[in-house]
């Protein structure tokens, strides 16, 4: 890690320190779009970190900080839509955005009417869709051709829902005209959507998890049983190892993640990581609410903003049912000389 | 927090050309298949295989020239040491003395030593047992018994180490021992670290056979054995200290998530390339956590190198792959209509047979489970 990250870390975790509270949370929980939150960060260059010179892994970085404090703000989806309108040539608009579609299957149809574009469709569970401006929308056209469409949410009717933190995921339906600037060729198909939302919710889960184990270690330090810290006892003490080997490996994967990503990003390590995290989510929140007891299970105590994310980000972008096959495809009908230079990307050229 | 972090391991060009020789190598030395050589998990000893990697120049890597090394990286050294592991190279003879051995007589040892030992295990001709684990020593190893006396300008030493892999077939053994009376205020003073030449007049081996019926397992007995002062490795009174950074050594490797690999190729050689639905799933989870934990171990390696003390980071890396390679015979009996048989010509019952039956050891040898888990527990600031 270099001095500018650090530093950029620091700046970040910092702001997130002083604008997520628990009064934030219950506004967010209850539909309120936190403002002030969101200017903060976007006064500093955080909602736009590419174009604030931020390298790919940097901004996934920035993420997994982002999710230790369980901002409850767009942050990911804006750095993938934001990502894709760059790789497209549209030019990337401001304030807060999402991606669409996000649910395997779902198509949206894009046919040239006119001087422009007509979009129309529907997609469902899109993360924070009320609250985006804009939408990258990835459609096709009557040939099967693959384009990115900006969309302005207010052209689309949204049916609100969410996950089990109550984040946004909402159901967009659209039938609407859109200006020629406004849609361009996709480079890039359906999978690299999905590796990056993977890639992000990796990234996240990293982040949820230290904080489910920072949590738990302060927990287990105060809280005296029996006349004594309850983190003396052996049995909490191996739990919480088991939790933070857990976070290391999702804190493994999330670099892996960040190494994978690209315009033609590394489907394989996505696929182990993206599996893996969402293995270590579930390990972990269980692990940090049994240290917590009753008090963990409270809406109160900040534990919950994390594992209520764990719940929902280990199957958003895919969990092991979908990416672990994937890797067990690439083993699989190899010669067994073969599979660990499959496994590990080191085939020779 | 420090401890989760796990830093990218640099992109090296060398290390990866070096790779594509290793594995040039490995193809010319190795037969295909399994190797028959049941003697441990890590596919065998045999000191002809040693000595032909040391003339490649791929043992004592990391260390000065001037000691018979060759100054590369660590991570080169990984690279080196994974492929090794995953074609089930026998690695045996040279590989306790290459990884922590040497290092430690380098860091600790004197000038003698340095010169007349380690450039023999460069040479992978030199092979080193550890001396630890004793009948009433295991995971307490405050409490060893084994006892140095100074004598007229040397040592003697009574007691018995045990479990000691390979003692018969090494040269020196690193003895850790008590060199001094217990202290009650402080319980790791007082223990020296010697070489020993498993020749000295006072050593006896005997070999314990083991429960998969191999017997690189031994008891090696001191009685009135005489050591010059030469032999102690750094300061008397102060192997608790040296200790410790031969650990970090010893458990953040690719062999503590490889140990099984034999039979994961098996296995995934024996399903074919249409293995079905559910064994895509169980193969590529086993496969994905494999290489999060190459992520995680490259990274322990990266940061050794750059000096840090990844301690904690390789206690994970230790319990996680243990954890799942014990984990390995489970998944093979359930995706394939195989019975575990030692003996058996087919290599899927014979590498069932083999790691089902070593599989106990991996979380015990090189700190147990529960060691590594109040390790991680103290670097959390649980425990003292």
């Amino acid at each position: 890690m270099n001095d500018v990250t650090r530093m950029l870390e620091d700046t970040a975790a910092r702001l997130f320190s002083d604008h997520v509270d628990r009064a934030v949370h219950a506004a967010a929980e209850a539909g309120e779009w936190p403002a002030a939150l969101w200017q903060a960060l976007e006064d500093s260059g955080l909602t736009q970190p590419l174009e604030a010179g931020l390298s790919l892994p940097e901004a996934m970085g920035l993420l997994q900080i982002a999710a230790q404090h369980a901002a409850p703000v767009p942050l990911a989806e804006t750095l993938c839509a934001a990502w894709m309108m760059a790789n497209c040539g549209i030019e990337v608009s401001t304030g807060p955005m999402t991606i669409a579609p996000v649910v395997r299957g779902e198509t949206l149809r894009l046919e040239r009417r006119g001087d422009g574009w007509h979009l129309a469709g529907r997609a469902t569970r899109v993360p924070w869709g009320r609250h985006a401006t804009s939408i990258a929308v990835l459609a096709e056209t009557d040939d099967g051709a693959l384009h990115v469409a900006l969309l302005p949410r207010d052209a689309a009717a949204i049916i609100h829902g969410g996950n089990t933190a109550l984040e946004p995921r909402d159901t967009l339906i659209v039938d609407t005209a859109l200006p020629v600037g406004a849609v361009a060729r996709c480079p890039f198909g359906y999978d690299v959507l999905r590796a990056f939302g993977a890639a992000m919710r990796t990234a996240q889960i990293a982040g949820a998890l230290e904080r489910a184990l920072e949590l738990s270690v302060t927990y287990a330090g105060q809280r005296v049983q029996f006349g004594r810290a309850i983190g003396k006892f052996q049995a909490i003490q191996h739990n919480l190892a088991l939790l933070a080997s857990q976070a290391g490996a999702a804190a493994a994967a999330a670099g892996m993640v960040a190494e994978a990503l690209s315009a033609t990003p590394d489907m394989l390590m996505i696929a182990a990581a993206k599996g893996r995290a969402s293995e270590a989510a579930s390990a972990g929140a269980a692990i940090a609410h049994q240290a917590h007891g009753a008090i963990g299970f409270t809406w109160e105590y900040p534990l919950n903003w994390a594992t209520r994310r764990l719940w929902s980000w280990r199957d958003e972008f895919g969990n092991e049912t979908e990416w672990y096959p994937l890797v067990g495809a690439v083993v699989a009908g190899r010669e067994p000389a073969g599979i660990w230079p499959a496994m590990t990307g080191t085939e020779a050229a | 927090m420090d401890l989760l972090r796990f830093d990218a391991p640099p992109v090296s060009p060398e290390a990866e050309a070096l790779r594509q020789e290793v594995r040039t190598f490995l193809r010319a030395e190795l037969k295909p298949g399994l190797s028959r050589d049941r003697s441990g998990t890590l596919g065998g000893f045999n000191p002809e295989f040693s000595r032909k990697v040391g003339a490649r120049g791929w043992l004592g890597m990391t260390y000065p020239k001037q000691y018979g090394g060759h100054e590369r990286s660590m991570l080169e050294r990984y690279v080196v040491l994974e492929e090794m592991l995953a074609a089930g190279a026998p690695i045996n003879a040279h590989y306790v003395a290459d990884r922590q051995s040497g290092p430690l007589l380098l860091r600790f040892g004197n000038e003698d030593q340095k010169h007349e030992v380690v450039p023999r295990i460069a040479r992978g001709e030199c092979y080193f047992c550890i001396g630890m684990s004793e009948p009433d020593s295991g995971s307490d190893l405050a409490s060893v018994r084994t006892r140095a006396v100074e004598t007229n300008g040397g040592w003697r030493v009574n007691g018995t180490k045990i479990w000691t892999s390979y003692a018969e077939r090494s040269h020196y053994m690193i003895l850790f021992c008590r060199s001094a009376d217990a202290d009650p205020k402080d319980r790791q003073a007082g223990f020296t670290q010697f070489l020993v030449d498993m020749k000295t007049p006072g050593l006896t081996i005997n070999p314990i056979r083991n429960l998969a019926g191999d017997t690189n397992f031994n008891e090696v007995l001191f009685q009135d054995m005489l050591l010059p002062d030469s032999a102690v490795i750094g300061k008397a009174g102060n192997a608790w200290k040296q200790l410790t950074s031969e650990l970090a050594l010893e458990r953040s490797g690719p062999d503590r998530f490889l140990a099984g690999f034999k039979l994961f190729r098996t296995l995934v050689g024996q399903l074919g390339p249409d293995p079905g639905e559910r064994a895509r799933l169980e193969l590529g989870r086993h496969a994905a956590h494999m290489m999060v934990l190459r992520r995680m171990s490259r990274s322990v390696a990266a940061m050794l190198q750059q000096g840090q003390d990844p301690a904690l980071q390789g206690a994970m890396v230790k319990d996680l792959g243990t954890t799942l390679e014990q984990s390995l015979p489970d998944m093979v009996r359930q995706l394939a209509p195989v019975e575990g048989d030692p003996e058996a010509e087919d290599e899927l019952a014979a590498a069932l047979a083999d790691v089902t039956q070593n599989a106990p050891s991996y979380s015990i040898r090189g700190g147990t489970r529960e060691i590594l888990r109040s390790t991680i527990a103290r670097g959390l600031g649980l425990r003292q």
